[in-house]
């Protein structure tokens, strides 16, 4: 155990570093976010209620897929050149070189959390304390999931890596559009809304609209939760067993 | 150090068509040597070193490494050995000297003692100047160096070197065998080393072990190799094709002398053509037969290889 916590440390550190050293890449990563949140809260103030306390959560979100969803990239730089070979070679135990860079994809994602969410609150976002900290507990339960993912499809892709880039591109924008998180779905056709329903994400922001307004008790946080658990355990599971079976 | 047995690997590729990369493969190397590990493209060169380095497991036999079973204990074998890939070895994202603590601590090294490590190898290889720089930035010689500065960090007892020194120029592959010897001489570490270069493995490598289609089909010292496998050519130029094909039959009588006559010109095959040349010389001279030009060639490992293979080391499109 104590082996698994240092190698998870040295992994952290290792992963951490570089963005630690340059922390300016991090707003730049978050370009999108901001603009979308800048441009659509802007323009949908008014027009249904505060705007913005029903989109600072999708735009949230938006940064645990688009984020996590490309963790797996770094690895895959890694997994192209032979720097991940030589990690294996060593005695590093396999499931912490998982934890490790999941974990500081996580604290990268709540850093960028906090910064939007500080940005929001001047804009008129109001602030439920106890809702926004368990929608953030959520959205790093939800972000493990898919970071782990992101891993999987990177041993996937290597060494060419097209792979990776053909099912992030094809995945995020339907994952995103269809799951409300720019625009509500329940105004949309009934086939809209059941192809809605079958997108873990909508759960997701559904309870994360829900804690973020301060409703912790809303049967949507339930839903929520379970999806995002789901996705995180399947993303665990998966993820071990490919750094396991190594490059 | 190594005791391969039977070590074997199937891919299975495309399905119902397993390739079978290594077959049967058995290596033994004892401690502080040497060993070239030599064969085309193909070969099972690649994959063997991925099992020995518990990279891929073997799909049957046994391979006991620096004292462990790699399928059995493979994080105690990753403990006492480096392998060094034909890839570069260190993060492009990170910096050179926290690259080098990292490694340091991933072989559970305490945060100090993988900083005083760290600072140990950039002098020792001559990368101080580049500490605080990306590896992307570095020469192809000075990545190479680091690469192997990365390897030696926990002072492995047998480090594995995937072509050292493949696509550097000529002052950078001698540094870098310059940095190799000298790190052998100071821990005796063992050197188990694949190459393209045949002169490299020829003049450092105390111990040849040429593979072929998954197996071993050759293992000794160079010259043992070259003098058993090859041995010796005079090659003897004459006047005229009857004087050759006369100095072919006088040659031939010598014991053990194989003979191949083109045009003027005559190769005979003996085991010490230094020492038998001027003995043939001399009976040239006395059946009246004048040659105009008289050679001596030791052969290469690539002859070892064409003698045994009847394809050329340095052949690149090789059919697997």
């Amino acid at each position: 155990m104590t082996t698994f916590l240092r190698d998870t440390a040295t992994v952290l550190t290792r992963e951490a570093r570089p963005s630690l050293r340059e922390p300016v890449g991090l707003l730049f990563e978050m370009g999108q976010p901001l603009l979308f949140l800048f441009l659509f809260g802007s323009l949908l103030d008014g027009a249904i209620g505060s705007s913005w306390q029903w989109f600072v959560p999708g735009i949230l979100v938006m940064m645990c897929l688009s984020g996590p969803m490309a963790a797996g990239y770094t690895l895959l730089v890694e997994l192209i050149g032979g720097s991940m070979e030589r990690l294996m070679v060593t005695p590093v135990n396999r499931t912490a070189m998982l934890v490790g860079r999941t974990m500081k994809e996580m604290a990268v994602l709540l850093c960028q959390s906090v910064l939007i969410i500080g940005l929001a609150v001047p804009l008129g976002f109001r602030l439920h304390l106890p809702g926004v900290l368990a929608g953030l507990a959520l959205l790093v339960l939800f972000g493990v999931g898919l970071g782990a993912l992101s891993f999987v499809l990177a041993f996937r892709s290597a060494p060419s890596g097209t792979l990776f880039y053909i099912v992030t591109q094809t995945l995020l924008f339907p994952l995103l559009l269809l799951s409300g998180v720019l625009l509500p779905m329940d105004s949309g056709p009934g086939w809209l809304r059941v192809v809605g329903q079958l997108n873990p994400v909508s759960y997701v922001v559904d309870a994360e609209r829900a804690l973020f307004a301060g409703r912790l008790t809303d049967p949507s946080v339930l839903y929520g939760t379970a999806a995002a658990a789901l996705v995180a355990a399947v993303g665990l599971v998966l993820g071990n067993r490919a750094m396991r079976r190594g490059v | 150090m190594i005791h391969a047995r039977g070590l074997t690997r199937v891919f299975t590729m495309k399905k119902n068509d397993p390739v079978e990369a290594v077959r049967g493969l058995d290596l033994d190397v004892a401690a502080g040597q040497l060993v070239a590990f030599l064969g085309p493209n193909g070969a099972g060169k690649s994959t063997t070193l991925r099992m020995l380095t518990t990279l891929l497991p073997p799909t049957s036999g046994t391979a006991v490494v620096a004292g462990h079973d790699v399928r059995r204990e493979p994080a105690k074998v990753r403990g006492r050995i480096c392998y060094v890939g034909q890839r570069s070895s260190a993060g492009d994202n990170f910096l050179v000297r926290d690259e080098l603590v990292t490694q340091g601590r991933c072989y559970g090294l305490p945060p100090r003692e993988a900083g005083r490590r760290a600072d140990e190898l950039l002098d020792l290889l001559e990368l101080r100047p580049m500490a605080r720089r990306k590896p992307g930035t570095l020469s192809g010689g000075q990545r190479r160096r680091l690469d192997i500065a990365l390897g030696l960090v926990h002072r492995p007892v047998l480090l594995f070197l995937d072509e050292p020194s493949t696509g550097l120029d000529p002052r950078s592959r001698a540094e870098i065998w310059s940095h190799i010897l000298r790190l052998r001489e100071a821990y005796g570490t063992t050197l188990f080393l694949t190459t393209h270069y045949l002169e490299e493995a020829d003049s450092m490598a105390e111990r040849v072990v040429i593979v072929n289609g998954g197996r071993v089909i050759a293992d000794g010292t160079a010259d043992r190799l070259k003098t058993d496998l090859a041995g010796d050519h005079i090659t003897i130029t004459t006047r005229t094709e009857p004087e050759a094909a006369a100095c072919a039959a006088l040659a031939g009588g010598a014991a053990g002398a194989e003979v191949t006559t083109q045009g003027t010109t005559v190769r005979v095959r003996v085991a010490d053509a230094p020492a038998a040349l001027p003995d043939l010389l001399r009976a040239l001279e006395g059946a009246g037969i004048k040659a105009t030009s008289a050679e001596t060639t030791r052969p290469t490992l690539d002859d070892v290889f064409l003698t045994l293979t009847g394809r050329s080391l340095t052949d690149d499109d090789v059919p697997s």
